[in-house]
């Protein structure tokens, strides 16, 4: 009881040495992230990067009136919600078939070499995934000879350049990159499920497919939600790193996402309020996603992450 | 019966799923290979990208002008430096924060989780933080790898979680020997997380290997470049010169310049295909902990 009657300061200073070890940190976050937060009010301003940010003129909502008339801004909303869709209409199940399809396997070493083969290509960089995916889908490359060779088309295609490919490009690229990675989530879910529970499915009869459905996928129903709704309300994120290694000016009419939009808008040309007003609106509509999500999935599944 | 069971499974479905999954090796494995044997390649086959298996003709011109061009090398210096530094400062400061904040009779403990748990909700983004790393005087230096990357929201919680995993008697034990908390700290909790501490330097590392985006971002300076940045400019932007230009003079038109981006691409991850068998199972291990606490 006297202890917290003490006043906070000198109760800091008798442990003056945990202090120590958490205060750089909370510094670290204040000028890390706590300052470029209070730094999105340039978005109001005209801010001019040469001078001190509070001698920059307000401006209200002038740059969010530009960007809400950009037909380039709707354009790469358009192009980041149709690659998402993509992603998340096609590309969510797959890391979720694979695990499955992986924990039928019964030979564990079998399983384990497919499993550790699987990730690899995570640890891989974008530059040397993105320019392996360039070389194949480029003139003469590997999937022109492989779509010629099997008499899929005639003619030499440049898929690396022509916009309508982008999106699947970008699909393709991600499924063959991730798929083992984000597999790995469902496979310790899977493993965490309890025998007894094939068992006695087994003992009622239950098939291959019935204790798939009715066990496995049920048993991780749970993780499935929470990474719905992280997918979800990422839907307005793009991978940079990726989209960035396989754009170029021919196919950017549908390969510039709200990202690359960003980066091209503010550090590109250099209209740093223009790009901050972008930025500021994003983080809104991103957390009204994360929050509907987050109420959908509670009402449906009983699943959430909070 | 349970014999007479197992035999019926190896049907259609056993023999398709491990078609299947070797299907799935074939392609995750295929691409690396190409780059591989094409970066051998010292004929004309390497200009196409044609399918193969093996090089047509054996050379290792290509990795002489990749190891003889002094801005891949300089790149090469820089990206191992990054990882060496900003792995050590990643993992020594996320590991001190994460200590402090691991112990509850810290005084402000729960305002200290607040401003860190707010950091996960929202973020200023690109350019604010490009315009805070400008004024830090950040922009085309080196420490623009190191300072922004020396903590995550992400490993302090699992470093944390796992601190409060260690029995409180270890450490009240030392601290009756007359330890400081930094004593405890150094002595008995980091010893003892070994295995934590391995999977998080090793994400780090990978991280710091592998970034190429804060180069293009920050970095204006040919020697600041880390190797990553430089790959993506000669295979996405096509800046060969230098390193085409030597080429041409040392061997001519024998060497094409698909098998050097071929070369200098293997030159950046080898290491990573070297080290991957051995520390797969330390990764895998660090998603679990992370799966587990988020």
């Amino acid at each position: 009881m006297d202890r917290t009657r003490q006043p906070v300061l000198r109760r800091m200073r008798r442990q003056w040495q945990l202090q120590s070890m958490v205060i750089p940190g909370i510094f670290w976050m204040l000028i890390f992230c706590y300052l470029p937060m209070f730094w999105l009010i340039i978005g109001f301003m005209d801010y001019s990067i040469a001078k001190p940010m509070l001698q920059s003129p307000f401006v209200g909502l002038k740059h969010f009136e530009a960007f809400a008339s950009d037909d380039r801004f709707w354009r790469s909303i358009r192009n980041t919600l149709g690659m998402s869709a993509i992603k998340l209409g096609l590309g969510f199940v797959i890391p979720i078939l694979f695990a499955l399809l992986l924990n039928e396997i019964r030979s564990l070493r079998f399983k384990r070499s497919v499993q550790t083969i699987s990730y690899l290509p995570h640890f891989i960089a974008w530059t040397i995934f993105g320019g392996i995916a360039l070389n194949w889908l480029g003139e003469g490359g590997v999937v022109n000879q492989v779509m010629i060779g099997l008499g899929l088309q005639e003619r030499e295609i440049l898929y690396n350049s022509d916009p309508v490919y982008f999106w699947w490009i970008v699909f393709f690229t991600d499924v063959l990159k991730e798929t083992g990675w984000s597999a790995i989530i469902y496979i310790a879910a899977i493993a965490g499920i309890d025998p007894a529970l094939y068992e006695a499915a087994e003992l009622d009869g239950a098939g291959r497919w019935q204790r798939m459905w009715h066990i496995t996928v049920q048993s991780i129903r749970p993780t499935i939600a929470i990474l719905f709704i992280l997918a979800v309300s990422g839907m307005l994120g793009s991978n940079f790193e990726q989209i960035f290694m396989l754009q170029n000016n021919m196919n950017l009419r549908m390969a510039e996402s709200l990202d690359l939009y960003i980066y091209n808008m503010g550090l590109v040309s250099g209209r740093h309020s223009f790009s901050t007003a972008v930025l500021f609106a994003r983080s809104i509509v991103a957390l009204g996603l994360l929050l509907l999500a987050n109420y959908t999935s509670r009402r449906l599944t009983g699943d959430s992450i909070f | 019966m349970p014999l007479r069971a197992r035999r019926r499974r190896i049907g259609a479905f056993t023999i398709g799923n491990t078609v299947l999954m070797l299907t799935v090796c074939f392609f995750t494995l295929y691409p690396m290979w190409f780059v591989l044997v094409n970066s051998f390649n010292a004929s004309e086959h390497a200009i196409l990208g044609t399918v193969n298996w093996w090089p047509k003709a054996w050379s290792l011109d290509s990795y002489r002008v990749a190891f003889n061009d002094p801005h891949l090398m300089n790149g090469f210096f820089i990206t191992t430096m990054r990882t060496v530094i900003g792995t050590t400062a990643h993992v020594l400061f996320t590991a001190i924060v994460a200590y402090g904040m691991s112990k509850r009779q810290l005084i402000g403990r729960r305002v200290y989780m607040k401003i860190a748990l707010i950091t996960m909700l929202f973020s200023g983004g690109l350019i604010p933080t490009f315009i805070l790393m400008t004024k830090l005087g950040l922009y085309d230096s080196f420490w623009v790898f190191i300072i922004p990357a020396m903590y995550t929201f992400f490993n302090m919680v699992i470093f944390m979680s796992f601190f409060r995993t260690i029995p409180e008697s270890l450490e009240e034990s030392a601290k009756v020997d007359g330890a400081s908390d930094y004593g405890v700290l150094f002595r008995i909790v980091l010893p003892n997380s070994m295995a934590v501490l391995a999977t998080i330097a090793l994400f780090s590392a990978v991280y710091h290997w592998n970034d190429y985006y804060q180069g293009v971002i920050y970095i204006r300076s040919q020697d600041q470049l880390p190797l990553q940045t430089m790959l993506y400019k000669i295979i996405a932007e096509n800046a060969m010169s230098f390193m085409q230009q030597q080429a041409m003079a040392q061997f001519g038109a024998r060497l094409p310049g698909n098998s050097i981006k071929f070369a200098s691409m293997m030159v950046a991850t080898v290491p990573i295909l070297l080290f991957y068998p051995f520390i797969q199972r330390y990764l895998v291990k660090g998603v679990m902990i992370g799966a587990i606490k988020g």
